[in-house]
């Protein structure tokens, strides 16, 4: 496989520094991924070589930076083989996204009575926008379930596509499970009853090819940080005529075409929905993240983590003691486990000490706790630069939780 | 034992320990010793709910002293429960108000007092406290 690892690990300088005296072994990516230094470099160079603010002035620098801004744009459209760069809106991250979506296709495309439905999956993110929208608006917020095996109820899926429900908003990778959902299916599906599709693709934008074409959907929406990118930078994807048929979000500077205090006209897409000096030098580093990722190549990225995750699941399954949450048919990226009768809490307290980071908790997806029961898991979620020995020490490491706990 | 004696007494426990395995090892040992939380104190009242963990804490004075009893659902940080019920149990609330408690730091689980760790202890420490002036108001009247 070309998957030069050794090469990819020293792009990561954070990848080589000590944690409480130990090798690090960063296994939280699905919280945030760590930053290639072509990203950090490309954001210093807008600081040092050509820092303006974009659309404004005439001059030299800020051309230049208008210009770098909008390539980054066009790297995410090709990213995600949108069909116009106009389809991509910068905000600051999936959550953003999604609370635009859900103030501005409810005023255009909602009325009281009218429904929506999340799934029980979801990160809160991904529900509580919608929630808010559904007690201004008195919408009914319908969920689909999640099946034991971490699989999403798709035959519950037809019925709760009524014709009062307006939009379908579900993640493409659970956060906490894994699954990886059948969105095109899903799209095909809810299209044929009237239903428009968000994706929160948070977890899956940096681990597969996401085609939105391909996959019909009406919004796609993913954070800059979670694949390899700055924080504070996220994407909204929309189809044009629902982008333009939906009201401004925000007000402010550059969404504007003409301000009278008898009413104001606003700018085109993507300028809109993009109100107020946009964290430009953040999304000239999403782009540089987009450059990244292309040059490994998606293909060869996904190749290589799903060898590694069925590596994972090989050593922790092989460890005997371990309690499984999502055991999807397709799944991928992460792990959520229990030890038996050990908290989650004192078990990445113990695995910090010996330098390995994962997430314990609840994932932000309360719902789904609730569903199995479980007041959190042990999450160890990869990334492109994650290493079979770094596994190993995962499983050494929780082998020696049991024994503090024997 | 005075807090001071009591905060020393425990620095030297934890300072014949060098390890830091041997310090989890007893911390958990400590936790595990907890025992006498009564059941019909685990109330909502009396659950102070930490974004990782969970703790629960009573409170009732006798004579003019302060007396906790507490529990939670993560053995590490039951184990510093342990520990700071061993320090503050039995004291006036001007002493529990004015305990510096600053063996956590001192054993080197300051990080598990840090506001971001969520796990429900520092909430706990406030509350405990809280309790104590409760009673010192109740006391003066």
């Amino acid at each position: 496989m070309n998957f030069p690892i050794d090469e990819i690990r020293k792009d990561f300088p954070i990848l080589s520094r000590p944690v409480n005296g130990r090798p690090l072994v960063y296994f939280d990516n699905g919280a945030t991924a760590q930053t290639p230094r072509q990203v950090v470099e490309a954001m210093d160079r807008v600081y040092y070589e050509y820092n303006s603010n974009i659309h404004r002035g005439i001059h030299t620098l800020s051309n230049l930076s208008t210009e770098a801004f909008e390539a980054a744009r066009e790297k995410v459209r090709d990213f995600i083989n949108a069909a116009e760069s106009r389809q991509i809106i910068f905000t600051r991250g999936t959550t953003e996204a999604i609370n635009l979506v859900a103030h501005s296709f409810g005023a255009a495309f909602m009325q009281p009575g009218d429904a929506l439905v999340v799934s029980e999956m979801e990160h809160h993110s991904n529900i509580v926008p919608w929630q808010l929208l559904a007690e201004r608006m008195q919408l009914e917020l319908k969920v689909l379930p999640v099946l034991d095996n971490g699989e999403l109820d798709l035959a519950a899926l037809p019925a709760l596509l009524d014709e009062r429900t307006r939009l379908l908003a579900i993640t493409h990778i659970s956060n906490v499970l894994g699954t990886i959902n059948p969105v095109k299916d899903i799209v095909a599906l809810a299209h044929s009853k009237g239903v428009k599709v968000l994706i929160d693709g948070a977890q899956a934008i940096h681990h597969t090819k996401v085609d939105v074409a391909a996959l019909d959907c009406d919004f796609y929406v993913f954070s800059g940080h979670k694949m390899y990118g700055p924080t504070g930078t996220g994407v909204l994807y929309g189809k044009v005529e629902l982008l333009e048929a939906m009201p401004p979000w925000q007000g402010g500077g550059e969404m504007i075409q003409q301000v009278r205090f008898s009413g104001s006209t606003y700018n085109e897409l993507p300028y809109k929905f993009e109100a107020g000096t946009p964290d430009y030098v953040g999304v000239v580093g999403l782009g540089a993240a987009v450059d990244y990722l292309q040059q490994l190549g998606m293909a060869e990225i996904a190749a290589y983590e799903k060898e590694l995750f069925a590596y994972a699941v090989e050593r922790l399954e092989g460890l005997g003691d371990l309690i499984f949450y999502g055991r999807a048919a397709q799944r991928g990226s992460l792990l959520s486990f229990l030890p038996e009768g050990i908290h989650p809490f004192d078990t990445g307290t113990l695995l910090d000490k010996m330098g390995i980071a994962v997430r314990t908790g609840h994932h932000c997806a309360q719902p789904l706790m609730d569903r199995f029961g479980i007041p959190g898991t042990v999450r160890a979620s990869f990334g492109l630069y994650n290493t079979k020995s770094e596994v190993d020490a995962l499983a050494e490491g929780l082998l020696k939780v049991r024994q503090l706990f024997a | 034992m005075t807090i001071e004696e009591r905060e020393k007494e425990i620095v030297e426990e934890f300072s014949m320990l060098s390890d830091w395995m041997d310090r989890y090892s007893l911390l958990i040992e400590l936790g595990n010793d907890l025992t006498d939380f009564e059941e019909e104190h685990r109330s909502n009242q009396n659950l102070i709910e930490g974004c990782q963990s969970k703790v629960w804490l009573y409170a009732w004075e006798k004579d003019g002293l302060i007396y906790f009893m507490a529990d939670s659902d993560a053995i590490i940080v039951k184990g510093i429960v342990a520990l700071l019920i061993r320090v503050l149990n039995g004291r006036t609330p001007d002493e529990i108000l004015e305990a510096p408690l600053a063996f956590v730091d001192a054993i080197g689980l300051k990080e598990h007092l840090s506001p971001t760790r969520s796990n429900g202890l520092v909430a706990m420490i406030k509350q405990m406290r809280m309790y104590a002036l409760a009673y010192k108001t109740k006391l003066a009247r």
